[in-house]
């Protein structure tokens, strides 16, 4: 089965199998445990064995290598067809960023637009992305979502532990150098939430989000908030 | 035959020099300096978000922060901090310090050799060492 989903111009779409540990050349009819070569061509898709500060600044895309762990496959499979801008200053926010008064400013027209595409390959693509998982990173039910004070919990992401210096929790709302988290209930599954907030540098030793020293209380309270936001309207 | 009354004045003022060389030695290195070079290289990763690209406190994410954050390219404050105070700071965070919070601490990413290098590399933006 052929996806249309170019990354750069003249990739292939060569596909990588990642069920099967024999690697046949010829998987058949298994497409859907496939994910097109092109995409590895911008994101991880196998955890780095040389992880650098550099290859943050060269990367042009976000890891994908726990995709499984990290996203929900509705927001996905809806994402992939409609993409839109997560991190507003692009995967590494410094590459867009200019000198400005009263301060610097993110160039949004330079980010690079992630393709999309049909429907039914979405839902293939979020199947097979769903299959990758970081091993033992996140614990599944770490997150109990109850007893939840959502004042403070908010309290929390702002002025307590500052997660709005580089979060969104609201549209332009909050600081630009992260990944937006207004519809973050939407996209992130809750134990990853946690599980990065309590230790970013396990998932990537250089990436600027600090390790916070953060109690299993706050930590339940930040997860339940951003858990919650995108899902008002529900 | 040795000044013995000249060396009294010379040996001193050489110790000075050398220590003040090894204190302020940054300052006194170039764009070029693979210190310098390195420690801008993480500045610019990590810490020019909020105090910006050209290290004068106006970082983009300013924006969504209470407390604004420290001018590094401000000489007379920075010539003010203690470079103790500075790296305690960065390993820290700003509330080890009496200082915001919203400056976290980055011993998690940051080795202390990165950090030691990191204030040499302040001491160097702010050109504290000129005067």
């Amino acid at each position: 089965m052929r996806i249309a989903f170019i990354v750069t111009a003249g990739a292939g779409v060569a596909a990588l199998a990642l069920a099967s540990s024999a690697a046949p050349t010829n998987a058949g009819p298994a497409a859907i445990t496939e994910i097109p070569a092109g995409c590895a061509s911008c994101h991880a898709l196998k955890r780095p064995e040389n992880p650098t500060v550099d290859r943050l600044w060269s990367r042009k895309g976000p890891d994908l290598w726990y995709a499984g762990d990290k996203f929900n496959r509705e927001w996905l499979i809806g994402w992939l067809q409609n993409p839109t801008t997560i991190r507003p200053g692009g995967v590494m926010w410094f590459q867009h960023a200019k000198p400005g008064d009263p301060r610097d400013t993110l160039d949004a027209s330079a980010i690079e637009k992630h393709p999309s595409v049909d429907a039914a390959t979405a839902a293939q693509l979020a199947d097979a992305l769903l299959q990758l998982k970081g091993d033992g990173l996140v614990t599944e039910g770490e997150y109990k979502a109850d007893g939840l004070n959502m004042t403070m919990a908010k309290m929390s992401f702002g002025k307590l532990r500052g997660c709005s210096s580089c979060h969104q929790d609201k549209p332009g709302e909050g600081g630009v150098s992260g990944p937006e988290l207004y519809d973050a209930g939407k996209r992130l599954r809750p134990d990853y939430v946690l599980a990065y907030t309590r230790d970013p540098q396990r998932f990537d030793r250089f990436v600027w989000m600090p390790r916070m020293s953060l109690s299993d209380a706050d930590l339940q309270r930040l997860t339940g908030y951003i858990a919650s936001l995108g899902k008002e309207e529900n | 035959m040795v000044n013995v009354r000249a060396l009294r004045i010379l040996v001193p003022v050489a110790a000075l020099l050398s220590a003040s060389l090894i204190v302020h030695g940054p300052a006194a290195a170039g764009d070029d300096d693979p210190k310098i070079k390195a420690s801008a290289h993480l500045y610019d990763t990590y810490c020019a978000q909020c105090h910006g690209v050209q290290r004068n406190g106006k970082g983009v994410n300013t924006v969504g922060l209470s407390v604004q954050p420290r001018d590094h390219s401000d000489t007379a404050g920075m010539a003010s901090l203690p470079r103790e105070e500075m790296i305690r700071a960065i390993t820290d965070g700003g509330a080890a310090v009496n200082k915001s919070a919203l400056m976290p601490a980055w011993s998690s990413v940051l080795t202390e050799e990165q950090i030691e290098d990191m204030a040499d590399y302040l001491h160097f933006v702010c050109k504290c060492g000129s005067e």
